[in-house]
């Protein structure tokens, strides 16, 4: 009964000129509409129209891939929104920091959820590939896939990393020296590895040199990780993701056999 | 179309699949819906730590990499930079890399198992859960100034003064001379690997049979029993500096292992 009622209204609402004017006509739950709806839309068609019942189940995927793509997007739009703020210079990134802290609208709530989020990334990335070993799914034909998977992993320290060095405060430029004091230990050129001696490397001409842009972090650092961070990984990481999910959509989503 | 759906259904195996708008869709959204909003309440409640403005000068004790890099800077403690900073990291990626070449058991493809493939996941849970987390998890709660072991109730002292008693192998086993020494370790590393590989060998012909060994190949062997040992010798480096304070096995003018 009350259901009928609801109906009615819905009909009110729907069969009229104004909603029609708009909307044109509504959607009809058929077969073809929803394989329409998936492969008519640009963004739903990284899915493919039909999926085994068992891959819908978060108990199979634990949602991990798809929520450390969540968290990439939301770090790219809170990202841009940083962006607005934040120059990579010296003299100004830490004060730009507070700034964006105290006087921009939102600015607090932006850096907090861009932090988290990227944290969020290396965790659901972790435990992704975990769900994806433990099912298996990286045997045939689901090689390459892992190996891009890997390189996608890679790239989320990275992108995390070098957003650590952009504060430029206390924690961070201590963080980014330890974490790249190792560079400095690459044999043959890191000019405290080993073999340093045979292939001229030093402190100012040296793997670490190369990814600080000089012999110590400074400036230069500041603006090299601000582009590493901002373009070069963010650019290289989305290609790849891409091939990341077209091989998903063509390999077809690992599962028990019929 | 219906028909052609219709035949398919008739002859070919059960089809299980279902549409992805609504079923899948649906789900993707509101777990989504769900994580955003947790996130959000999240860095409504927890601000990110912004400390003092950057001071090349003043480098606090104990400066630590970021989390999910203190792994690696644990493993500094019982390996030179070069290993544990750049030899072994590489490894590990080139190790993720190599699984689904030298995995070769085709069961276990896309539903979870244990029974079938026991070793595999054993050895993932190893190398992820036992090595990398719990060195991640003692590097951030466990570790004070000069990096010395505190637990986490306990006071940070600074000046908290730890005998330096580690000696190299070679050494406290009584070698004096340098290169005689030098030798010594060069000869316990090889035998390592040597007797590690060959272990590793017999134990795999014993819990997988002669067959799989002939179907996995000298190269996935070879590939396997390398990374297998390599991930060993950081417990048994551990166990080395903890219990004997074993520093180094290998000394020579250019590397120390
Ligand atoms: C930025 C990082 C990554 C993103 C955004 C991502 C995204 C995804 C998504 C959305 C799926 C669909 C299934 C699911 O949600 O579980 C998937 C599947 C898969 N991922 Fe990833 N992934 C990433 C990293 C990785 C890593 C680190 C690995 C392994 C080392 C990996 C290996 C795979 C494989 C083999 C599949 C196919 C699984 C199957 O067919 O069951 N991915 N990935």
């Amino acid at each position: 009964m009350a259901l009928k009622k609801w109906e009615e209204i819905k009909k009110d609402i729907v069969e009229n000129q104004v909603w029609k004017a708009i909307f044109r006509h509504g959607y009809e739950d058929t077969p073809r509409n929803r394989v329409l709806m998936v492969t008519a839309n640009v963004f739903l068609h990284l899915h493919p129209a039909k999926v085994r019942r068992h891959g819908v189940r978060m108990r199979f995927t634990w949602c991990m891939g798809g929520l450390t793509f969540l968290m990439f997007l939301v770090t790219v739009v809170t990202g841009i929104y940083l962006m607005f703020y934040y120059r990579p210079v010296a003299e100004y990134a830490y004060a730009d920091m507070k700034y964006l802290e105290f006087d921009m609208p939102f600015g607090m709530l932006m850096r907090n959820m861009h932090r988290w989020a990227a944290h969020a990334m290396v965790v659901f990335v972790w435990l992704h590939m975990f769900r994806v070993f433990l099912t298996g799914s990286y045997k045939p034909p689901r090689e390459f896939n892992w190996i891009v998977g890997v390189l996608l992993l890679v790239l989320t320290l990275l992108l995390s990393f070098t957003g650590y060095l952009l504060p430029w405060d206390q924690l961070s430029i201590w963080a980014v020296t330890v974490g790249s004091n190792m560079a400095r230990a690459t044999p043959l050129l890191g000019h405290e590895g080993p073999f340093a001696d045979f292939v001229g490397a030093n402190p100012i001409y040296d793997a670490r040199a190369f990814l600080f842009g000089g012999g110590e972090i400074g400036p230069h650092t500041l603006l090299r990780f601000y582009i590493l961070h901002c373009i070069f990984i963010p650019m290289v990481a989305s290609i790849l993701m891409a091939v990341h999910f077209w091989r998903i959509r063509r390999d077809g989503f690992s599962g028990p056999s019929l | 179309m219906a028909e052609a759906t219709q035949e398919k259904k008739n002859v070919g195996p059960v089809d299980d699949k279902v549409h992805t708008w609504p079923h899948l869709v649906r789900l993707e959204f509101l777990v989504a819906l769900f994580v955003l909003v947790m996130l959000s309440l999240w860095s409504l409640m927890i601000d990110a730590p912004l400390e003092e403005p950057a001071n090349p000068t003043r480098t606090p004790n104990p400066s630590k990499a970021p989390w999910y890099f203190l792994g690696l800077q644990e493993m500094l403690v019982y390996f030179d930079p070069w290993h544990a900073g750049v030899v072994l990291p590489s490894l590990i990626i080139v190790g993720l890399m190599v699984i689904p070449f030298i995995d070769i058991n085709p069961k276990g493809n896309g539903y979870y198992t244990y029974a079938e493939r026991k070793y595999e996941i054993l050895t993932f849970f190893l190398g992820f859960h036992v090595l990398w987390v719990s060195m991640i998890i003692i590097g951030t709660f466990f570790r004070g100034p000069g990096w010395n072991l505190f637990w986490p109730w306990q006071h940070w002292d600074p000046h908290k003064v730890v005998a330096l008693t580690n000696v190299d192998l070679p050494y406290l086993l009584g070698f004096r001379d340098y290169w005689l020494s030098a030798a010594f370790g060069l000869f316990c590393v090889v035998a390592y690997f040597v007797a590690g590989i060959g272990i590793f060998y017999v134990w795999v012909l014993r819990v997988k049979g002669k067959d799989f060994m002939e179907r996995w190949g000298p190269v996935r062997f070879a590939i396997t029993a390398f990374l297998f040992v390599t991930m060993l010798s950081l417990p048994v480096k551990m166990i080395l500096r903890l219990a004997f304070n074993v520093k180094y096995i290998l000394v020579t003018p250019w590397i120390n292992i």
